[in-house]
């Protein structure tokens, strides 16, 4: 099964988002602890875009698909601002953020935590990230 | 939606969070610290049962408070959290870092001993 949503780039919509993502993920079967943390995972990378790399533009957006299958929930982002490869950034320690008073850096390191497998692929016209997790595994 | 509501309880203060945390609202949290903080709170419970959600942007309000907590000797602790949110914190190892309690009791106990 396959769902979509447009995503404006405002942080409000955010909240628009998770509604979105618990209607499907409310069918799916999963407990509660991991419907929130795929919520949590697929928000983190949505906010991440929306505030790094489209800079709050309420006229750009995101598109999320989210495709359930047998064994896996595939949830592919895309955009076309500028490339965040979430593969290739690094994470901070925990220390690290504690020490510097950092308030961000969390998010990535959340996603990878949740998630069974990341992907991210640019080419001219988007970028685009896809999260899987295995059904079952966890 | 996020609501904070602060009160002062005995020798601490008392801040609830009713509803969701994220990036879109963080910063109203972060006030709320940065303000009990500036007013010279030693003693910080965070009622977090009425908390539905939180993201990153909230965890990192927390987080970048530890050094200041450490540094003006001010006891924080979080009870009331769900298991959704408390299995977030768990993911990040958060909960080996903050005090987090199961009941209003526990904090406050957790609070008047350190």
């Amino acid at each position: 099964m396959k769902h979509e949503l447009k995503l404006y780039c405002e942080k409000s919509r955010l909240a628009e988002l998770r509604v979105f993502l618990s209607g499907i993920l409310s069918a799916s079967g999963l407990n509660e602890i991991t419907q929130n943390q795929l919520i949590l995972a697929v928000e983190e990378v949505c906010a991440n875009l929306i505030i790094h790399s489209h800079d709050c533009n309420p006229l750009n957006h995101i598109e999320l698909e989210v495709h359930i299958n047998q064994d896996t929930i595939i949830f592919e982002i895309r955009d076309s601002g500028k490339a965040f490869n979430i593969i290739e950034y690094k994470s901070p320690e925990i220390n690290a953020v504690i020490k510097e008073k950092r308030k961000g850096g969390l998010g990535l390191l959340l996603v990878r935590k949740i998630m069974d497998k990341i992907e991210f692929e640019t080419d001219p016209s988007f970028n685009t990230c896809r999260l899987i997790k295995r059904l079952k595994s966890k | 939606m996020l609501s904070i509501n602060k009160a002062s309880e005995r020798d601490h203060l008392v801040i609830a969070l009713n509803g969701e945390v994220d990036a879109s609202n963080s910063v109203e949290l972060d006030e709320v610290i940065q303000e009990a903080i500036a007013d010279n709170a030693h003693k910080i419970l965070l009622d977090g049962s009425e908390l539905e959600y939180i993201s990153s942007a909230g965890l990192g309000v927390f987080m970048s408070y530890l050094e200041d907590f450490n540094e003006k000797q001010v006891t924080f602790v979080i009870f009331g959290l769900n298991e959704k949110i408390l299995n977030v914190f768990h993911i990040l190892g958060l909960d080996q870092l903050i005090s987090i309690k199961n009941t209003r009791e526990e904090a406050e106990q957790a609070l008047y001993e350190a």
